[in-house]
């Protein structure tokens, strides 16, 4: 055990904040993006659509490093400003991984069973009471699980931001600490790795609590859920 | 548009091509080492030797809870430091891709494994195969096709990350792009260009591997 055990904690903790903030500002606009995209894809208006799959391709077509990039360095050129590295981070982080969300908003809402749509048209529900009352409490319970591995990916992908030079919990480490004791690097990685472990799981656990809660107010007790299902949807193109 | 200058995008791009390159390169040995390395995992949480299992699953959810650049500064730093490893930086970068992504594949694997219908090992034990010969003879050939676009897919995502090495001094696509863009302080057409690229070669791949899925996908 080294004895500047608590120097190096404490250093990495100072980047604790902006990790947690740029996360949180981050799973906040995928949440907006993904059911905005999510359900223009679904939408009866042909250009509602296009644009919708045009920002879902783009964004999940490209990596998320030249997004960030663009964002913090290339558009200053274009608007002649230059975000500051906190928000160009949850920019990038909400719309990059908002276009994953699109995806599982679709699917989800696409999975509720026909029976329901005909079952409040057969109620003359509007289309929002509809969607509102109807749909979207059951879709929202399917969205959960890949949710969880959505908002995980975001997470781990907050450490990027030490790219741009955001002071959060990876820079904290290769900027300040590793400089200072770099014969030490094992020490520090591993605790960095160890706290993105504890965020992660704080990630989960929350949206386990959460999926019990919607569960159960559609009355449902707590579903068998498939990992692989999960997993499959959140990364990648299928 | 003035600001966009297509004579400084044409003298750059040679220098991207070249960076292109590497990242290939970093894509197509990151996937060999992933689709390997997910399988030995697979077949491991398949031995049912409960020690083992409990590792290899905590070391995949370990790997797979945290950022892949740390991971990545975490080889490049320590396996010179403590193990006496010096390796160029292309490789650390290749092996931190590849076993970041065995623990995704290995996933894959267990699921095609899973969906090789019951039927198949009874009748491989009521043959009287051994053991390999039932895995090499009869499972692996039947899951191992039906994963190939999840795995494709994985691939495509790491093509997407490649870009992480440059942290650990890379010059892959976007290093090269960063380099290019700042011997003269113009960043626009070297990230859009980087940009362009990608979305030119992992949209239509992307599309590849959804009509091979239709054709040979589990069918969930």
């Amino acid at each position: 055990m080294p004895d500047n055990l608590a120097v190096l904690v404490s250093t990495l903790l100072h980047g604790l904040p902006a990790t947690v903030a740029a996360t949180l500002g981050g799973i906040g606009l995928t949440i907006v993006l993904s059911f905005a995209a999510g359900l223009a894809l679904l939408s009866p208006l042909r250009g509602l659509r296009v644009i919708s799959r045009g920002y879902v391709e783009g964004f999940r077509g490209t990596s998320e490093v030249v997004q960030l990039f663009f964002i913090y360095f290339s558009l200053p050129l274009l608007i002649g400003f230059q975000l500051v590295p906190l928000w160009a981070g949850v920019l990038v982080l909400g719309l990059n991984h908002g276009a994953y969300g699109a995806e599982i908003v679709r699917g989800a809402v696409q999975s509720v069973p026909r029976a329901q749509y005909e079952g409040a048209v057969a109620l003359s529900l509007t289309p929002a009471q509809r969607m509102r009352r109807v749909i979207l409490p059951q879709a929202v319970l399917e969205m959960i699980p890949p949710f969880n591995n959505l908002f995980i990916q975001l997470l781990k992908s907050s450490s990027l931001l030490s790219l741009i030079t955001l002071a959060e919990l990876t820079w904290q480490a290769q900027d300040v600490l590793v400089p200072l004791y770099t014969h030490q690097a094992f020490t520090i990685f591993s605790l960095v790795l160890v706290l993105y472990l504890l965020l992660a799981l704080t990630i989960t656990g929350v949206m386990r609590l959460l999926e019990r809660r919607a569960g159960r107010m559609l009355g449902r007790r707590r579903p068998a859920r498939s990992r692989t299902d999960a997993l499959v949807s959140t990364v990648g193109v299928g | 548009m003035d600001r966009w200058d297509w004579g400084f995008a044409l003298d750059i791009l040679p220098d991207l091509l070249r960076g292109l390159l590497i990242t290939f390169v970093a894509t197509v040995l990151g996937s060999v080492l992933a689709y390997s390395l997910g399988l030995v995992f697979a077949l491991l949480l398949r031995t049912g030797f409960a020690p083992l299992t409990v590792v290899v699953r905590g070391f995949i959810e370990f790997v797979r809870s945290t950022p892949l650049l740390v991971q990545l500064y975490f080889l490049f730093f320590v396996l010179p430091q403590t193990f006496g490893i010096t390796l160029g930086s292309l490789t650390v970068g290749v092996i931190g891709l590849g076993v970041h992504y065995s623990t995704y594949t290995a996933e894959v694997y267990r699921a095609g494994i899973d969906a090789v219908p019951r039927g198949q090992w009874e009748a491989a034990l009521a043959l009287n195969l051994p053991q390999r010969r039932t895995w090499t003879g009869v499972i692996l050939p039947q899951a191992i096709p039906r994963v190939l676009p999840a795995l494709g897919n994985y691939t495509i995502s790491m093509f997407k990350e490649t870009p992480l090495l440059l942290a650990i001094g890379v010059l892959e696509l976007v290093g090269a792009a960063q380099q290019a863009g700042g011997n003269a302080f113009r960043y626009l057409e070297a990230y859009t260009l980087a940009g362009l690229f990608f979305l030119l070669l992992s949209y239509p791949s992307g599309l590849l591997l959804r009509r091979l899925e239709r054709r040979v996908g589990l069918a969930s």
